[in-house]
């Protein structure tokens, strides 16, 4: 069941890549809309998004407990949540331009999930609930549908942002869109050397004066504090970093920041331009005004939804696991701090008018909180929900 | 508040920029309309004479507490930075952990306050801020509102028609026919119609006007009930330490329940019993290192009759329950949970009186290490008297022997043991793996016999009055939320101007799913679907195609 579930992910995983050239074909003809590419390429999607179902539930299954109580299902999940939100808005809009977006963020989200540890891992207790699956599949699902705001939020300031000059817009788009890079980067490059299975072992001491072990699947380029090299004919680091810093992360972060360089570096190379002037022929036919609507819409939609999920379930099931509702555990800071955020997006949209430019922005923004939840939360500041 | 009169013959507040009966604009330009809270007289915008009006004017301002909200969203943000004062591990030393931990960056954290942003008098005030805005935001807004939706008529005055977004003017010469039509189309597309002189006002949805408000109130019940928590007895917070084998009153409850713990379980997963499948994550940690299973199996009673001094309790049995967590024992408005833990705490040791030199045994003896004994008798002419005993033994500054805390966790005793052949008594120091005798030449000595261990179980009980108010607050602002989100209020003005039909259209969300709604309503029809007049506005702008007439 286990290796069924496996191959399911992957299948859906290689589907969604397929669609994405289709949807790219969909957008070189002429009208918007119906075409025979965009039709293969939702189809494509669609039989996608059901064996990634098929993942879920065959996974499920072989576990006996909801596949979310881990980075790399959670992860999963979320991005398999974002293409149900495209299929979703897909069928409202009829947007193919949506698809050429859509489907390469949640691919390089799955792709990302991939780098954690895989196996299935049994409960600890205070997971073990029901609210589990209710609470962590109804933020994520929240959080899937704001994402989608952040996906045609970009695509509006690909188009809108005057490519001729250089100015802090164009810089800050192409940050964004460089940041996107450095996660391929870092999924490649971790990809790499874990098919190569590259482990190199290190004994060190933590702050406590105690000996730890660290094991680096990538080669070590900072060591640990007092760090001792176990493994032998693997790259002995250069550096070594006091004891408060995590050194194994440390050497992820700037693999990621290098292989981002890297990669930056050669699409440059080829396309001779930002990525945001490449990409923004592809979207010159987009009806500005739609893609403002579809932005606002999923954060009309997504944000009661993450309401739910994301503060009110997780209230109900903190208040039965840790004894009180609320505990400013990191985590819920940020939950909060998200809610917040779009709460304000709502309220500049009402009552100042912010549409167009200034939401897309905001988009973008409220995206980079959940990701920072998602992804910095867990793994730079420990609390509470530190499981994975 | 006074009032003026509109041409139409209606009242209304002054300050009221569209008429709340016609919608005749107050102002002479034909820009579109401004249909925020539909153009009502706010307190806000009317009165700015007394401080309470400035007031309520400051946190009536939707752009005051947006800036309220980005203040509390980038101090809840600092607030992680570092772990927060109060989720310091426990071994950790609050005074010097910032600086120890982090350097000067730590110190200027914890001198700036933000090791305990949460619990800060500015956090509070934020927060308290969020909530008075909430209020008077709503107060401001909703009444006019409610008013202007309710007094507003079929016919509008035709500046109101034409400075809104959708709109259109075309002529048809069956205008009765036509406008059945579309009356009849509206009708199943679930549009509340009202005709007056011919012409339609079609409205649905109004009830999503009021989500908004709806949704705040919720949140100021929300917040209401996070306040009662500070008022005495509303909320309650406390810690139990129950060894297997005590009954324990629960603290909190007036003497009246009593919880005794049965057995305290705690299962870690073990590859060779569990699903093969979590074989790779189990090895990944360590065998037996994930925990799987804190159980406190309990009984809890309730006290029988009134209290007297100095007498056991008499105890009803209620129930068994196993307390795990994610599963509180729950009774009477209090709740038990599992949140801690001892394993085998020692409680008593056994000894023997060994006579050193032929090594005979008398004995044994128990020593309850949480209620020993003064004299220990073994049989006629031989005991053992517990001069000292320290629980939790250490030396102290002055090189003495002392005890740390009351708790048996490194016991050691003073022992005088009196024999025949001894009838003066030999004094012996015992302690774990140590026995020391003051002249050293002891004829008897305490030899260890055994251990008794037990487990505990830390419960937390807490008591929370405030749950319900919160629970209701969380309802209502979801129902807001959905009503004010998932619902749109749509209005379609369709009015007779001589031979001309004139046809508005307004949404307060959504104008692209409006537009293809009224695509639908007016198809095939001799009344044009009504045009978007702000991206007419932008095909001029940008030099588009743009005809007029």
């Amino acid at each position: 069941m286990y290796q069924i579930s496996s191959n399911l992910l992957f299948f859906s995983f290689i589907t969604y890549l397929i669609a994405t050239f289709f949807f790219g074909g969909a957008i070189k003809s002429q009208k918007e809309g119906k075409n025979k590419s965009a039709m293969i390429g939702i189809t494509i999607t669609i039989i996608g998004f059901i064996s990634n179902l098929g993942y879920f539930v065959t996974r499920w299954i072989a576990a006996g407990q909801a596949p979310v109580n881990n980075m790399f299902e959670f992860v999963t999940f979320f991005g398999m949540m974002i293409i149900g939100a495209f299929i979703l808005i897909y069928f409202i809009y009829r947007l193919n331009i949506l698809g050429l977006f859509a489907l390469p963020i949640a691919i390089i989200i799955i792709a990302y999930a991939s780098v954690f540890p895989r196996e299935i891992k049994p409960l600890v207790p205070s997971l073990k609930s029901y609210w589990l699956q209710i609470h962590v599949t109804t933020a994520a699902l929240g959080e899937a549908i704001l994402a989608v705001s952040f996906i045609v939020g970009l695509i509006y300031l690909i188009k809108n942002i005057d490519q001729k000059v250089r100015n802090k817009k164009t810089f800050w788009l192409e940050a964004v869109l460089y940041f996107i890079v450095t996660v391929i980067g870092f999924v490649i490059i971790s990809t790499a050397f874990s098919i190569s299975g590259y482990e190199a072992d290190y004994k060190w001491i933590d702050k406590n004066g105690m000996e730890q072990k660290a094991v680096y699947n990538l080669p070590s380029l900072v060591a640990p504090h007092k760090g001792e090299l176990l493994t032998k004919d693997k790259l002995e680091a250069p550096f070594e970093v006091p004891a408060l810093i995590n050194a194994k992360k440390l050497n992820s972060v700037i693999w990621s920041i290098l292989a981002g360089a890297v990669l930056y570096g050669i699409i440059r190379l080829i396309i001779r331009k930002r990525i945001g002037a490449f990409l923004q022929p592809f979207v010159q036919k987009v009806d500005d005004d739609l893609m403002d609507e579809i932005g606002y819409r999923s954060v009309a939609i997504g944000f009661p939804v993450f309401t739910l999920g994301g503060l009110i379930f997780a209230m109900i099931w903190a208040q039965i696991a840790w004894t009180k509702f609320w505990s400013w555990d990191p985590k819920e800071d940020w939950a909060l701090i998200t809610w917040l955020f779009y709460a304000a997006y709502l309220h500049l949209r009402f009552n100042r008018n912010w549409t167009g430019e200034k939401s897309a922005w905001l988009a973008v923004i409220g995206f980079a909180i959940i990701m920072f939840n998602l992804v910095a939360v867990n793994l730079i500041i420990a609390g509470l929900h530190s499981y994975a | 508040m006074e009032n003026f009169k509109c041409e139409c013959g209606h009242m209304n507040p002054i300050g009221t920029v569209i008429c709340e009966s016609c919608g005749k604009p107050q102002d002479d330009n034909s820009n579109l309309l401004d249909m925020k809270y539909e153009g009502t007289a706010r307190r806000s915008i009317v009165k700015n004479k007394t401080i309470i009006d400035k007031i309520w004017n400051f946190f009536s301002s939707v752009k005051i507490a947006i800036v309220i909200i980005l203040i509390t969203l980038i101090a809840s943000a600092l607030g992680t930075i570092l772990p927060q004062r109060d989720l310091l591990p426990p071994t950790a030393n609050p005074d010097t952990f910032y600086k120890d931990t982090y350097g000067v960056f730590g110190q200027i954290y914890d001198w700036l306050g933000l090791d305990n942003t949460f619990q800060s008098w500015w956090f509070m005030l934020l927060i308290s801020s969020i909530g008075v805005s909430l209020v008077i935001c709503s107060l401001d807004r909703i009444i006019p509102l409610y008013r202007a939706l309710k007094n507003q008529r079929v016919t509008r005055h035709t500046n109101f028609l034409k400075r809104q977004r959708l709109f259109k003017i075309s002529s048809t010469k069956n205008e009765e026919e036509q406008l059945n039509l579309v009356k009849n189309r509206l009708e199943k597309k679930k549009y509340k119609v009202r005709e007056e002189n011919g012409n339609l006002l079609a409205e649905k949805g109004r009830f999503s006007r009021w989500g908004p408000y709806v949704n705040h109130i919720g949140l100021i019940i929300f917040l209401f009930g996070v306040l009662l928590r500070y008022v005495p007895g509303m909320y309650m917070d406390k810690a139990m330490w129950v060894q297997e084998g005590q009954t324990k009153e629960v603290p909190g409850s007036n003497g009246s329940y009593y919880v005794q713990l049965h057995k305290f379980i705690f299962e870690t997963y073990d590859v060779k019993t569990e699903n093969k499948i979590f074989r790779k994550s189990i090895e990944r940690v360590g065998n037996d290192r994930i925990p799987k299973n804190y159980q406190a199996n309990v009984t809890l009673y309730k006290r029988v009759g009134n209290p007297i001094p100095g007498e056991d309790p008499k105890l009803k049995k209620v129930k068994d329950y196993s307390i795990k967590v994610n599963e509180p024992l729950q009774f009477n408005g209090i709740s038990l949970y599992q949140v801690d833990y001892r394993l085998n705490e020692m409680t008593a040791f056994s000894f023997d009186l060994m006579n050193k030199k032929t090594g005979e045994l008398f004995g044994p003896i128990k020593v309850d290490l949480s209620n020993p004994k003064a004299i220990y008798q073994i049989k006629p002419g031989y005991k053992v008297e517990l001069k000292s005993y320290f629980p939790d033994f250490y030396f102290n500054k002055a090189g003495e022997p002392d005890t740390r805390t009351k708790n048996p966790n490194n016991p050691a005793f003073v022992f005088k043991m009196t024999t025949p052949e001894t009838p003066q008594g030999e004094v012996a120091f015992v302690a774990i793996r140590q026995n020391i005798e003051p002249n050293g030449q002891n004829k008897y000595k305490m030899a260890f016999a055994g251990l008794e261990t037990k487990n505990s179980t830390g419960l937390s009980v807490n008591k929370d009055y405030t749950l319900w108010v919160l629970s209701i607050g969380g309802a209502i602002f979801m129902i807001g939320l959905i009503q004010g989100m998932y619902w749109y209020h749509r209005r379609i003005w369709i009015q007779r101007q001589n031979d001309e039909i004139w046809v508005a259209g307004f949404t307060n969300k959504n104008y692209y799913g409006f537009k293809q709604e009224l695509k639908k309503i007016f198809n095939d029809t001799d009344i044009l679907m009504p045009e978007d007049q702000v991206l007419d506005k932008k095909s001029i702008n940008t030099g588009g195609e743009h005809v007029s007439n």
